[in-house]
C-alpha cells in the first residue's frame, strides 16, 4: 500500500515541474517584459532600463531565471499583483473559499439530482422517463452555462425576484470572516438572516455552475447502473424475493458508485472552469473572477500565480481521488 | 483482422451495418440534420440572411421579433442595439462557429494523431516525454488553458481557435497512442514488418487505419467542446472582438440590454445551444455505430 502511495506521489512530481514551466512560459512569451510596463508610452533611456532589467534578474539567462521562479514558488511567494500591489497568494487565499464554498453546493446539488435521475433512467431503460432523463442530461451537457445563468436570473431574479443578482451577501449585513465560507460564517455569528441572504445569494450560481457535472453524472450514473443490474447477485436478490427499491438502492447503486465516485473526482477541472464564468456573470468574489480581472487588466503576475494554483489543486485532487481508487479496487493498486 | 485483404468486399457491409445502427438512432438522426442545416446556412450565409450582418438600421434600433407587440417582419428576430438584425448575424454567426470547430479540430487532430502515432510505436523515451507533457496540459481545467494561451497571444478569433487546438490536443494523443498500443501487436502489423514496411508506412498505412472509429467519435465531440469554448472565450472578451458576429461575443455585446430587450441574449444563446447539441448527438450515434464496445446499450 505504501508503495502504491509513493509510486503514485512520485509521479506527479514532473507534472508539476511541467505546470511551472507552463506558469514561467507565460510571463515570457507576453509581448515586452515588466520593465516596459513600468515605463510605459513614454519610454525611457537604455541605461535605467538596463539597471532596472538587472534589478529583476531578467538580464540572467531563462535556465537561471527559471530557477529563480521555482524557489520564489516554493518558498511561497507567487509575486504581487500589478493592480492591487497585495502578494498573489494572500490574494487568492482569501478568495479561494468563495469558490469552494461555490463548488461544493453545485457539486452537492449535482449528485443529489444527478444520482436518482441516472438510477431511474437505468431502471426504466427505454420508456419515456429515460428518454426524458438522458434528453435533459444531453441538453445540460451541451449549456453554454453564461446563457443558461441568464436565463435564471431573468426567469428567477428578474421577473420572478426570488433571488438576488449577484455577489455573495446583501450589504447591509457585515459579518466577520472568520473561515472565509460565508454560510459558516453568518452561523457562527449566529445571525440568521445574514445566513438566509448568503444561502438566497449562492442557490442561483449553485445551480449553474452544477448543471454539467449534473448531466455527466446522470450519464456516468445510468451506464454504471445498466452495467451492474445484468450482474448475477442482482437477479440473486431479486429471486430471493426483495422489493425493486431495495435491490435498485442497497445492491444497485452501491456497487455502481465505484466510477461513480471516480468520475466525480475529475469534475474539479470542470468545477473549476464553469466557476470563471459562473463568478464572472454573478460578481461571486471568488477565483475565477479575480482570473479573468486580471487577464483584462493585463495583471500577469495574477494570472500567472492562478494557473499555477488552480492547476496545483487539480493535480492534488486527481491525485486524491486515484488513491482512493486504488483503497477501494485493489485491482489497480497492483496493476 | 483480414480486412486489409479483402478491403473491395469488406468495405460495403461494413458501412451498411454502421448506417443501419447509426439510422435506427433517433437522437443522433435529429443530430445529422441540424448539422446539414447549419452547414448549408454557413455556406449560403450571404444568400440566405435578409439583411448584411453589420449594417445598422439607426431608425430601428432594440426591435422585438416579429411575433412580439412592436416587431415587424423585416426583422425576424429583432435587432440589436444599434439596430443590426438579429437573424442575419446569427446566419453569419453559423460560419463563424462552424469555421472555429473545423480549424481547432482539424489542427488538434493532425498534431494529435502524429504525436499519438509516435509515441505508441516508438515508446520508451519518447513516449514518456510526449504524455508527461499531455499531462501537464490536460492538468489545467479546459477554460483556463484557452484563457493562458489567450493571455499569451492576445485576444481575438484566429488566437482562440490555436487556443481551442491546444485544449483539445491531448485527448487525440492519449486516444491514438491508446488505439496504436492495441494495435501494434498484432499479427498484420508484424506481417507488413515482415515483408519489409518502415516505420513511417507502419504507422500511417498500416496501424493508422485501424484506429480511426474512436477518433471519428472524439472529433465529432471536440467540435462541439470547440464551439462551446469559443463562445465562452468571446463572451468573456478573449476570442472574437465586436463587431465580428460570433454568438458568445454578440451574447457579451447585448448584456446591459437583457432586462428591457431579452432577446438579444436569448437567441444567440439558443444558437450555441442547438449547435453543440446536434454535434454531441450525432457523437453519441457515431460512438454507438462504430464501436460496439461502447455502445450504451
Amino acid at each position: 500500500m505504501l508503495r502504491f502511495l509513493l509510486r503514485r506521489a512520485a509521479l506527479i512530481v514532473p507534472t508539476f515541474i511541467g505546470v511551472t514551466l507552463v506558469a514561467f512560459a507565460l510571463i515570457h512569451f507576453i509581448p515586452g517584459d515588466p520593465v516596459e510596463n513600468i515605463s510605459g508610452e513614454r519610454g525611457m533611456d537604455a541605461a535605467r532600463r538596463a539597471r532596472l532589467l538587472h534589478e529583476f534578474g531578467l538580464d540572467r539567462p531563462l535556465p537561471v531565471q527559471y530557477l529563480n521562479y521555482v524557489g520564489q514558488v516554493l518558498h511561497g511567494d507567487l509575486g504581487t499583483s500589478l493592480t492591487t500591489h497585495e502578494p498573489v497568494l494572500r490574494e487568492f487565499a482569501t478568495l479561494f473559499p468563495a469558490t469552494v464554498e461555490l463548488a461544493f453546493f453545485a457539486l452537492l446539488f449535482a449528485l443529489a439530482v444527478g444520482l436518482p435521475a441516472g438510477a431511474l433512467a437505468a431502471v426504466k431503460r427505454n420508456t419515456a422517463a429515460d428518454y426524458v432523463v438522458m434528453g435533459a442530461a444531453l441538453t445540460g451537457y451541451s449549456m453554454p452555462i453564461f446563457w443558461w445563468a441568464l436565463l435564471l436570473i431573468l426567469f428567477f431574479s428578474v421577473q420572478l425576484g426570488w433571488t438576488p443578482v449577484s455577489g455573495r451577501i446583501a450589504v447591509q449585513y457585515d459579518v466577520a470572516a472568520t473561515t472565509g465560507f460565508m454560510l459558516v460564517d453568518t452561523l457562527k455569528a449566529g445571525d440568521w438572516a445574514a445566513f438566509r441572504s448568503a444561502l438566497s445569494h449562492l442557490v442561483l450560481p449553485a445551480l449553474v455552475l452544477g448543471t454539467i457535472p449534473l448531466a455527466v453524472i446522470a450519464r456516468i450514473t445510468r451506464s454504471a447502473m445498466l452495467e451492474v443490474l445484468r450482474e448475477d447477485y442482482i437477479r440473486a436478490a431479486r429471486s430471493r424475493g426483495l422489493g425493486t427499491v431495495r435491490v435498485v438502492v442497497v445492491h444497485a447503486l452501491r456497487n455502481a458508485l465505484i466510477p461513480i465516485v471516480t468520475v466525480i473526482g475529475l469534475q474539479v477541472g470542470l468545477l473549476l472552469s464553469g466557476a470563471i464564468l459562473t463568478e464572472t456573470i454573478f460578481s461571486w468574489p471568488g477565483i475565477g473572477n479575480w482570473l479573468i480581472h486580471g487577464v483584462q487588466a493585463r495583471d500577469y503576475p495574477v494570472v500567472q500565480g492562478g494557473v499555477l494554483l488552480i492547476a496545483t489543486i487539480v493535480i492534488t485532487v486527481n491525485l486524491i481521488v486515484d488513491v482512493l481508487y486504488g483503497v477501494i479496487n485493489p485491482r489497480i493498486r497492483h496493476g | 483482422m483480414d480486412d486489409n485483404v479483402a478491403e473491395p468486399l469488406a468495405r460495403a457491409p461494413r458501412w451498411r451495418a454502421f448506417w443501419y445502427t447509426f439510422r435506427h438512432n433517433r437522437g443522433a438522426l435529429a443530430g445529422l440534420a441540424i448539422v446539414v442545416v447549419l452547414v448549408l446556412l454557413a455556406v449560403f450565409a450571404d444568400v440566405v440572411s435578409p439583411h448584411p450582418p453589420n449594417e445598422q438600421y439607426r431608425e430601428a434600433t432594440l426591435q422585438p421579433p416579429a411575433w412580439a407587440a412592436g416587431g415587424s417582419a423585416r426583422f425576424l428576430l429583432g435587432t440589436d442595439p444599434v439596430g443590426r438584425d438579429i437573424l442575419s448575424r446569427l446566419i453569419h454567426g453559423t460560419r463563424l462557429s462552424l469555421a472555429i470547430g473545423f480549424i481547432s479540430v482539424a489542427l488538434s487532430l493532425s498534431l494529435g494523431i502524429v504525436l499519438g502515432l509516435v509515441a505508441g510505436y516508438c515508446r520508451g523515451v519518447v513516449d514518456t516525454v510526449i504524455m508527461r507533457v499531455m499531462d501537464v496540459m490536460l492538468a489545467l481545467p479546459s477554460l483556463l488553458l484557452a484563457i493562458a494561451v489567450v493571455a499569451i497571444l492576445g485576444p481575438g478569433l484566429i488566437n482562440a481557435m490555436f487556443a481551442i487546438a491546444i485544449v483539445l490536443l491531448p485527448h487525440y494523443v492519449r486516444l491514438t497512442r491508446a488505439s496504436v498500443i492495441a494495435e501494434a501487436g498484432r499479427d498484420y502489423v508484424t506481417a507488413s514488418r515482415l515483408a519489409g514496411a518502415g516505420p513511417v508506412r507502419l504507422m500511417f498505412d498500416t496501424i493508422l487505419p485501424n484506429c480511426t472509429a474512436p477518433l471519428i467519435v472524439q472529433a465529432t465531440l471536440g467540435f462541439s467542446n470547440a464551439i462551446l469554448d469559443a463562445a465562452a472565450l468571446g463572451f468573456l472578451g478573449l476570442g472574437a472582438q465586436p463587431p465580428t458576429p460570433e454568438w458568445g461575443a454578440m451574447l457579451a455585446d447585448a448584456l446591459e440590454f437583457i432586462q428591457s430587450a431579452p432577446w438579444v441574449v436569448t437567441f444567440p444563446g439558443l444558437a450555441i445551444l442547438v449547435t453543440v447539441l446536434a454535434f454531441n448527438l450525432m457523437g453519441d450515434g457515431l460512438r454507438d455505430a462504430l464501436d460496439p464496445r461502447l455502445a450504451r446499450s
